[in-house]
């Protein structure tokens, strides 16, 4: 057991599937002798040499098709993208080629990466250095998602993700960089599609993902205080979905409050409240509430990212409205 | 020209330019009679750069084409029962009708793909030749693409991976003169769409008659000799002329009557098959090789006719390595 960063976690979690599969390679802008941007990948150049973690031109199509050929002839490579934003400069490569692939050719080829890049706000950076793009890609056929909220989980979901033969886009968050816990040593793995439940509650259910994980839970911790017994969910990839957990916690618990970190428009909640609408509307006690970040851009400054932002105090106000 | 290349290797790029030949006209015909639907990107006049490089490469090198990919991936080894299939959307298609005329794909074959993204598959490309390299396997990418091509970002960013890692990969601009309807020297500044550009990345500008097919396969052994021993990636450009428009859509009109006709006259089929017989093959041999693409052809459409259309089960398969398409529990 040894108290790890979230950031740290990275790099374990890598260097974890390095170690035990000699195809696991890693490419990106500044990961390998610099260690990453975000210091994510300290140590792996040195650790797996220049034949496994590769620097490359500022080139995100090129990163991203160069996986891909990989993939394609026997290779597990991971390709960092800097930030999240730039998913938009080679959106053809990750949404036309990468998630179709498959399927376009019957099946015939198997495209075994991961896509890892530095998610979401709260860092001050501006509209195109914040953005929670979750579900750009959960809106994809043959993408799976996955967004960790922890540095344990950090490692376990980016095992999962290297070992997946799927394409995976793998979110770390960079408001959560710097978060510590402890953490067991040893291999860490765990599966896609699994979500956990972090508080017991039975009055509502409060959904979440990686950065808005502690919000969620920062706020069952003050509902609690008003008498409001609220369950928080970490749902930890969204492709795979684990709808087992959410359904089963919403029909006990009768109300369901979204926490995203995304403008509202066609969030991941929003799909999540269609499918309890859909599902189990009649166990529900109330209206299904999503709280997102306004349907704008992220601002830099500190006041105004904010109050854009989803807070405890916005979560602890929109499950109050409806108990 | 003089060429390197035995009579055996001759006459398979005489018979592999025939079968591409005969299979795109089949392909025409049969969209006009409504059995290939969609859009099709014929590669009638483009045989010899197709039959050229698939001469020189071995079978483990990787073909990476475009929506105008037949030729290429029927002249890496794809049966043509399976390739008419898929572009009449049967069962019998090689990707099962999920991909259609555009993303024709033979991984058996090593034909890793139709790409109907304009230069996406470039870095793709790249990447799979990387890989090889990565892992000894000696293999060499030879990537095909339209003069329109390089003047997407994607090209620019995978030529200087490609240079900058010294990758194996061939780079093939199949310059037809016109990016879809537009004159390609209406929308580049230089001459050569790709030869002019590969300076910027320290590469040679090499330029091929892309309709003769002797020089087409000697530039093609060159160059991917030169990646197999490791020197790195070449930028060719093949200048050649699609003797159909754009796609199924497109009548051609907007080019000049007297550049179609000198181009017609400058047929890689035509031409070859002249070279042949001067040379002292005989007729009978090359009429032979033609009678035989014209029975494979035939049996092929017969087969297309017979086969089912795919089964409504699939519809939700293939999405992921497990074979459904399940995204929640």
């Amino acid at each position: 057991m040894a108290e790890l960063t979230y950031r740290a976690a990275v790099a374990r979690g890598i260097a974890q599937e390095m170690d035990r599969d000699s195809s696991v390679v890693l490419i990106g802008e500044d990961i390998a002798a610099a260690g990453g941007v975000f210091k994510t990948t300290e140590g792996l150049l040195e650790r797996f040499g220049p034949d496994r973690v590769f620097d490359t031109p500022i080139s995100e199509q090129a990163i991203t098709g160069a996986i891909m050929g990989a993939a394609m002839n026997g290779l597990r490579p991971i390709g960092e993208l800097m930030f999240s934003d730039f998913l938009a400069v080679c959106w053809d490569i990750v949404a036309n080629q990468i998630a179709k692939t498959r399927y376009m050719t019957g099946g015939q080829v198997s495209l075994p990466l991961v896509i890892r890049t530095a998610n979401g706000g709260g860092t001050r950076f501006g509209g195109q250095h914040s953005q929670s793009l979750e579900n750009w890609a959960m809106a994809v056929p043959g993408l799976k998602v996955v967004a960790p909220s922890t540095p344990r989980d950090v490692i376990g979901l980016m095992a999962a993700a290297i070992r997946d033969p799927d394409p995976v886009v793998f979110f770390e968050h960079k408001k959560l960089f710097a978060t510590k816990q402890e953490v067991p040593d040893g291999e860490i793995v765990d599966r896609l599609g699994v979500a956990t439940v972090l508080a017991q509650g039975s009055d509502v259910t409060l959904a979440a993902l990686a950065a808005m994980v502690p919000v969620a839970v920062e706020a069952a911790s003050r509902l609690k205080a008003s008498g409001v017994s609220a369950e928080v969910i970490d749902l930890r990839s969204l492709v795979p979905l684990d709808t087992r957990t959410l359904l089963e916690s919403v029909s006990r618990t009768g109300r369901l409050v979204t926490v995203e970190e995304n403008p509202r428009l066609c969030g991941w909640g929003a799909e999540i409240a269609s499918l309890v609408a859909e599902e189990i509307l009649w166990d529900l006690d109330g209206p299904i509430v999503r709280v997102t970040t306004p349907h704008i851009p992220l601002p830099a400054a500190a006041e105004l990212e904010d109050l854009a932002i989803p807070s405890a105090d916005r979560v602890v106000e929109a499950v109050l409205k409806i108990q | 020209m003089t060429t390197s290349a035995a009579i055996d290797t001759r006459l398979g790029m005489y018979r592999g330019m025939i079968r591409a030949r005969y299979f795109e006209q089949r392909a025409y015909d049969l969209f006009m009679e409504g059995i290939v639907k969609g859009t099709t990107h014929l590669g009638l006049g483009q045989e010899a750069v197709a039959a050229g490089f698939a001469a020189a490469m071995r079978p483990t090198d990787m073909t990476f084409c475009t929506y105008r990919g037949h030729d290429h991936t029927l002249l890496r080894g794809a049966p043509m029962p399976a390739l008419l299939g898929e572009l009449a959307g049967r069962s019998t298609g090689i990707c099962g009708g999920k991909g259609g005329s555009m993303h024709l794909t033979d991984v058996t074959n090593h034909a890793m793909g139709s790409y109907a993204i304009v230069g996406a598959h470039l870095p793709i490309a790249v990447g799979a030749a990387w890989a090889g390299r990565l892992r000894g396997t000696g293999q060499v990418s030879v990537c095909f693409f339209g003069d329109g091509t390089t003047n997407i970002g994607a090209f620019h960013e995978a030529v200087n991976l490609a240079a900058v890692w010294k990758v194996p990969v061939v780079f093939v601009c199949e310059n037809n003169l016109y990016m879809e309807y537009t004159p390609i020297a209406a929308v580049i500044p230089v001459e050569h769409p790709a030869a002019d550009r590969a300076s910027a990345y320290g590469l040679e500008p090499l330029i091929v008659d892309g309709n003769d097919a002797d020089a087409v396969y000697e530039i093609a052994v060159a160059t991917i000799e030169r990646a197999r021993r490791g020197e790195g990636p070449s930028m060719v450009e093949a200048k050649t002329y699609r003797h159909k428009g754009h796609s199924r859509a497109d009548p051609g009109a907007y080019r000049p009557h007297e550049e179609v006709e000198a181009w017609l006259a400058r047929d890689p089929i035509t031409i070859y098959r002249a070279r042949l017989e001067a040379e002292g093959v005989g007729a009978s041999a090359l009429d032979a090789i033609e009678r035989q693409a014209a029975a494979e052809v035939d049996d092929a459409t017969q087969q297309t006719r017979n086969a089912p259309p795919p089964d409504p089960r699939t519809l939700t398969t293939q999405l992921w390595a497990d074979g459904g398409s399940a995204w929640r529990n």
